[in-house]
């Protein structure tokens, strides 16, 4: 695990960042927390489409796991009424495990599928579950100008 | 141009700092521990963009104004320890001992309820990154502004099949969600926006709703058993025609909580019955006070795209939904993009924070109660904003506008009031009839709760809650604008 990590810093320290690709919230089925499935644009030299949806998807399915709301949620629910709420001061709550879940998930994918193509994905909770920001690297070591023409729409960095 | 240089700023330095970290490789825990002691990291809250308060190093948070949160503690506090002083004793001789202990439980309930309503996060949205606020803004600009007007910065979506726009909001510099809406007296975005209530000193949002609602219905059976408690104490001193005064004399705390509970219970009863109907319908304050979904304001009628069409399902989902977590991370340590960042930041936020100061003062001096709506004196920030770039203008004293009409429709299904011309007079108009609207709710409640709220209307009275019944939405809204009262004077 430290080696991995390892190597995920030492993408964003040898590589430059080029551009910031945000992925946003689908609000079709309502406030619930899902994101668009799109493919952006940006993407389409870097990764394939099915790894990129493969992971969307699953973030999605883990966001309606943590949402969902069934016998689980109405005996916490239940409980946490019956002591005035106080339970939540020393329980987890059931979306903060999906919450660990989803952050080790996102690691898992940035070490096996997206550092090697130079992106890495933000966990949306750092964002306020508002976008999936992926960062689009370019490798220092590479001629300084692929980086430059490899992003053409308004880049933030230059 | 300028809204371009005023990013790229910010994100050079963002995006220098990783490059020259002290420890560049392997960043271990020591590493980070060095840091830590090397200069003490801080913690995300000491650099929070609202107006907010912290305490106990961010564990607790509430809103810079308090309003009268003291009071509403020290209502329930006297009236409690009256009950007990006075009427406990001689109920319990007299009837049974399960009265005190009722009402411990019920006083505690309350109390505690009442705390976390207070000092939780309501769901408040943290303000977009430098990337993604440009990202944001390439996307508006993109959407084809060829004439002189500034670009609509509304999005529609679609939402189980009802058309719902998506505001803008120049503070926090995103699209706000759904049902999110941005509160000026703590000046951040909260999602399910309800209102911001003076009398927890919080606003009620998406992740505090349940505490509040709790707090309201056991404050209602506290209230209301406090009530029958004293009058079956001072009944049952008056009898065998010792008469009422006789036993007020015997015991005079009794009288003071006999007015407070005579006082209270209806416009708590009220309140609780009102939100019970929210609740069930899937609504927030907010939206029923703006008619969001009532259509009455548009020519097509809308229907509340939250709903389930069913009372306990939605009553479930309101109040028995899992917790969500906290987006601020209010005692996350800052990362050094993060430092660069904040250290960039307090330059872009002084000037934002020049129109809240108005607007606050406004707030106070109108004595509004909870106050769902932005305050009215944004209008006195406008003047400021010259007839010079659009951008730049609507990022400041243009901004209000844009902010006031996004307040006046968050999830917008009032197309009329949208459809007005984006010219400036147009958003003050729009401004001022939006605020006339608050005000009205909170112009007309201040007159029918006025003596109520001097001795202790110790809820949170919320504009349309007061005592009217829980009657829907649109007969209370209509009836406040049509007793609308002129909108404040504007500067």
């Amino acid at each position: 695990m430290a080696t991995e990590f390892h190597n995920l810093q030492e993408l964003r320290h040898s590589a430059s960042l080029v551009n910031k690709v945000f992925v946003q919230r689908d609000y079709s089925e309502g406030t619930t927390c899902k994101f668009q499935t799109k493919f952006p644009s940006e993407l389409e030299s870097r990764v394939e489409r099915t790894l990129f949806e493969e992971t969307v998807k699953t973030l999605n399915n883990f966001y309606a796991e943590a949402e969902k709301i069934g016998a689980h949620s109405y005996l916490e629910a239940c409980v946490a009424c019956s002591t005035a709420y106080l339970v939540f001061l020393c329980m987890e709550t059931r979306y903060e495990k999906v919450l660990k879940k989803i952050a080790k998930y996102i690691q898992e994918q940035n070490e096996k599928v997206y550092a090697p193509r130079g992106l890495l994905i933000t966990d949306p909770i750092d964002r306020g579950m508002r976008v999936i920001e992926i960062s689009i690297y370019e490798d220092r070591g590479s001629s300084g100008s692929s980086s430059a023409s490899s992003s053409t729409s308004g880049s933030t960095a230059r | 141009m300028m809204k371009n240089c005023e990013y790229q700023q910010i994100d050079l330095e963002a995006l220098s700092t990783p490059a020259p970290t002290p420890s560049p490789q392997p960043v271990t825990d020591n590493g980070k521990e060095e840091e830590k002691t090397a200069k003490k990291q801080r913690r995300k809250w000491e650099v929070f963009q609202g107006k907010n308060r912290f305490c106990c190093d961010g564990r607790i948070i509430m809103a810079r104004q308090s309003g009268v949160l003291p009071l509403t503690l020290g209502l329930i506090l006297l009236t409690s320890v009256l009950f007990f002083i006075f009427d406990c004793p001689f109920l319990v001789q007299h009837l049974t001992v399960c009265i005190p202990v009722i009402g411990g439980a019920l006083f505690v309930f309350v109390v505690i309820t009442l705390v976390q309503t207070s000092f939780s996060d309501p769901g408040i949205l943290p303000r977009a990154t430098p990337d993604e606020a440009a990202d944001v803004e390439k996307q508006i600009d993109d959407a084809g502004n060829t004439t002189y007007r500034p670009p609509p910065r509304t999005r529609e979506v679609l939402i189980n099949q009802q058309a719902v726009k998506l505001k803008y909001c120049f503070t926090c510099k995103m699209f706000r969600p759904p049902r999110t809406s941005h509160c000026s007296l703590c000046d951040n975005c909260v999602e399910r926006f309800d209102h911001h209530c003076p009398w927890v000193g919080n606003c009620v949002g998406k992740r505090n709703y349940r505490f509040f609602y709790t707090f309201i219905v056991s404050l209602s059976f506290l209230t209301a058993f406090i009530f029958g408690c004293v009058t079956t104490h001072l009944a049952l001193r008056a009898q065998d025609g010792k008469g009422l005064v006789f036993a007020l004399q015997e015991s005079p705390g009794s009288a003071v909580e006999l007015v407070i509970c005579f006082f209270s219970v209806w416009s708590i009863l009220g309140l609780s019955g009102f939100h019970t109907y929210l609740v069930a319908s899937n609504l927030t304050t907010n939206e029923d006070i703006k008619g969001s979904w009532t259509g009455k304001s548009g020519a097509e009628a809308a229907t509340n795209p939250y709903s389930h069409r069913n009372i306990f399902v939605n009553c479930c989902s309101v109040l028995c939904g899992p917790m969500p977590p906290s987006l601020i991370d209010r005692r996350g340590f800052l990362s050094a993009e993060e430092e660069a960042a904040a250290a960039a930041a307090p330059q872009a936020t002084s000037r934002e924070v020049e129109l809240p100061v108005l607007a606050s003062k406004k707030d106070i001096n109108v004595g509004s109660k909870c106050v769902s709506e932005e305050s009215p004196a944004r209008p006195a920030s406008r003047p400021r904003a010259p007839p010079t770039p659009p951008t730049a203008d609507r990022r400041r004293g243009g901004g209000g506008g844009g902010e006031r009409t996004g307040h006046n429709s968050a999830v917008n299904s009032d197309p009329a009031r949208d459809h007005r011309p984006a010219g400036r007079g147009a958003l003050r108009h729009t401004a001022a009839a939006a605020a006339g609207d608050a005000h009205t709710h909170t112009h007309h409640n201040a007159k029918a709760h006025h003596k109520r709220t001097h001795r202790g209307a110790r809820s949170a009275l919320d504009g349309p809650g007061g005592t009217r019944a829980a009657s829907p939405g649109v007969g209370r809204s209509s009836k406040d604008r049509r007793n609308a009262g002129s909108p404040p004077p504007l500067p």
